[in-house]
């Protein structure tokens, strides 16, 4: 079965080949993309039970021997998140396959869109897989190069100015790593990970410390850990929600899986384990304060993207078994939760016209459906009880008090707050877009919103005289661009105006079909996450296992024949 | 492992050129500066295969040099071509929509560097926008 290994940077990689010839055939365009992504479901899950019954899977590319050619390895982990991976890009491809479908959009995806969808696929795929340093640097330029076209796409002003943040961190970041591949082969004389982790522990201490140090940074970038997350809430909100959807969802992890290879196989001595854990509490804390004090949506769901790298960063930190284990639950718990988000946001800014809590307001009424999909993700987020949210907190915390350092309870403490904060964040979202009526401000004034132009063309409704009748100023319903600072004033500040200004559903664009079913689709997955929560802990808790005794992997991959098995 | 000094002396230079430039604001510098970067780095996998002098292919008594570093420096030079050429494409488009080669200030960014009680405003949009504030003055 080791044929299917290679396949799935194949397929997608061969896909977007087709798919950009077929340029002027949207819809073949979009079946060849679906497909592709399909078969990828399969194959990844196919090789996660594999993996978990026979062990390790390695593929050695071309037929050239360990050390020397191209190791593909697959081992529980790999297994675990190529599955989550493979299935969130699917489902975000559904996803914006139905925003395209609907009319006028300024979103809608363009026909470059797939077949660079299915690069950064191939890409995201092939980090997971790879079996040394100089394969996961490409994997991780093809997915970054994609992501520069998607989060650019379309080239408007904002975008680009956006862009140009994360592109130039991204690339000091590839640079960086570059260069730690460049020291790491000076040192070892290899960047296979397998051999790379039998000679290390030969190399001083300081020698030791500097590659360490350097590809953790590296990663870290990628990973958007602390003080070296500055870019994330600048640039990914800006993108076409379903792009920023994947990308919070997959390109943060893979940076936290090359940071949990890095600290389990490659330098598996606790070197840095304190640094990571002072940094896994900044992280948090700093994250959720920045989401506490946004009123855009998507910004905010950016900062709590950031604050919850950190409880991943707890896990890794702590280096045990029960630590890595809670870690690698959380990142495919904190995978589909926050793609979800992002994905409800994305209906939100379709029906309301807009992601600021400013302006939004009465989707309760307007979308009920929409509210349960919001409400859902945001408790698993925080972490309330019965969700997966929970479950993988309570592991971190769990492996955290078993680990009994004061450092240790430092990291609970806070991510006890964060959970709360970020319960506060969300919740804050909740009570302004869904629960209060819709404010006045945003009918009556168009220009005042940070919501996109051609939601408010959609709704010219005449502004509701409240308004004018309160402030006692000349008002004119038609050219509304000319409402004054007062009106403007004292409806946002306050909400009793709105009420009056009673909620019209009509304001709303209704319910765009297809991203609901997406939507509810993936918050469904989100919630089997708690159903299957057993077996997946298990399942993370043998990869655990198997990252934490690093000699088993170095085995699967040096000391066997194509396609050998470790077990 | 013996390597050239002046290798790395002018992997060394180049890096720290590609460092300043990177830093600078305008987008065309930050290009070239990526470019010195990517250059170093290449040099840096060079010398990372040890002396020069020893031949690529064939039987020497001396060995081969290593080839792998060079295989690496070859996909990290077509990498930084593609990425370079992203980069001239984004330059572009930055030009012709501001007729600006700089990194533009963020708006949300530069309110928080004045100090402005953010949570005061209405929307920190129109307040950052002065024009639009003097037009809605005049219209008034």
């Amino acid at each position: 079965m080791t044929w299917l290994v290679p396949l799935l940077v194949l397929a997608p990689l061969l896909g977007a080949a087709i798919a950009l010839g077929l340029l002027r055939h949207q819809k073949l365009q979009r079946a060849i993309t679906v497909v592709v992504l399909a078969v990828a479901v399969v194959v990844a899950a196919t090789l996660m039970v594999l993996v978990d019954q026979h062990g390790t899977i390695v593929v050695q590319v071309g037929g050239w021997q360990a050390p020397y050619g191209i190791s593909l390895v697959v081992d529980r982990l790999s297994a675990l998140l190529l599955t989550v991976s493979a299935s969130v890009l699917l489902l975000v491809l559904l996803f914006s396959i139905g925003q395209g479908l609907a009319a006028d959009d300024e979103d809608a995806p363009v026909t470059i869109y797939y077949p660079t969808y299915l690069v950064l696929a191939a890409g995201v795929l092939d980090a997971f897989l790879a079996g040394d340093l100089f394969n996961l640097y490409v994997a991780f330029e093809m997915l970054l190069v994609a992501s520069y076209v998607l989060i650019t796409l379309g080239g408007s002003e904002q975008r680009v100015r956006a862009g140009t943040t994360y592109i130039i961190t991204s690339l000091i970041a590839s640079a960086l790593f570059l260069a730690s591949i460049g020291l790491v082969y000076g040192a070892t004389g290899t960047v296979n990970i397998a051999q790379i982790s039998e000679r290390v522990a030969g190399l001083p201490e300081h020698v030791q410390l500097l590659l360490h140090t350097m590809l953790l940074i590296a990663f870290g970038i990628k990973a958007a850990v602390f003080p070296l997350a500055f870019w994330l809430p600048d640039s990914y909100p800006t993108a076409p929600a379903p792009v920023t959807a994947v990308f919070a969802g997959l390109l943060t992890k893979v940076g936290i899986y090359a940071i949990i290879r890095l600290e389990t196989i490659i330098f598996p001595r606790p070197q840095l384990n304190t640094v990571l854990l002072v940094v896994a509490v900044l992280t948090m804390i700093v994250g959720v304060l920045g989401a506490v004090s946004q009123t855009d949506v998507k910004r905010l769901l950016s900062f709590t993207l950031i604050s919850h790298i950190g409880f991943m960063v707890m896990g890794v930190g702590l280096g045990s078994v029960v630590g890595t284990a809670a870690a690698v639950f959380y990142t495919v718990h904190h995978i589909v939760v926050q793609t979800t988000l992002f994905l409800v946001s994305g209906v939100m800014e379709r029906v309301g016209g807009t992601t600021s809590t400013r302006s939004l307001g009465g989707l309760l009424k307007a979308a009920p459906l929409l509210a349960a999909l919001y409400l859902v993700p945001a408790f698993n987020l925080g972490g309330i009880p019965p969700f997966s949210g929970f479950i993988g907190k309570l592991g971190l915390f769990r492996a955290a008090a078993e680990d009994g350092s004061p450092m240790a309870w430092v990291t609970v403490g806070a991510g006890v707050v964060t959970s709360l904060l970020t319960l506060y964040a969300l919740m804050r979202v909740w009570d302004a877009a869904f629960w209060r009526p819709k404010p006045a401000a945003e009918a009556a004034a168009p220009h005042a919103s940070t919501a996109e132009p051609h939601a408010h063309l959609r709704s010219p409704e005449p502004a509701p005289l409240t308004v004018s009748e309160e402030t006692g100023e000349a008002y004119h319903p038609g050219g509304s661009t000319t409402v004054t600072d007062a009106a403007h004033a004292s409806s946002a500040s306050s909400p009793a105006t709105g009420q009056t200004a009673a909620v019209e559903p009509s304001v709303h664009t209704p319910l765009p079909r297809m991203l609901v079913a997406v939507t509810t689709v993936a918050v469904l997955g989100s919630v089997a996450l708690t159903v299957v929560a057993g077996p997946l802990y298990g399942y993370a808790t043998r990869a655990a296992e198997s990252l934490e005794s690093p000699d088993r992997y170095v085995q699967a991959v040096l000391g066997s024949t194509d396609g050998g098995t470790d077990e | 492992m013996t390597i050239t000094l002046v290798l790395v002396i002018a992997m060394a230079v180049l890096f720290s050129c590609g460092v300043y430039l990177l830093l600078e604001r305008s987008l065309t510098r930050m290009l070239l500066g990526f470019l010195l970067l990517g250059n170093s780095l290449n040099l840096l996998l060079l010398i990372m295969s040890g002396a020069a002098g020893k031949p690529p292919i064939g039987g020497s008594s001396e060995g081969i040099t290593d080839p792998l570093p060079q295989a690496f420096a070859l996909t990290a030079i077509v990498i930084t071509f593609a990425v370079s050429a992203f980069l001239l494409a984004l330059i572009h488009r930055s030009w012709k929509l501001s007729r600006a080669d700089e990194v533009e200030v963020d708006e949300a960014d530069a309110a928080i560097g004045k100090g402005r009680d953010d949570a005061a405003d209405d929307d920190p949009e129109i307040d950052t926008d002065p024009e639009a504030a003097q037009n809605e003055e005049a219209t008034r």
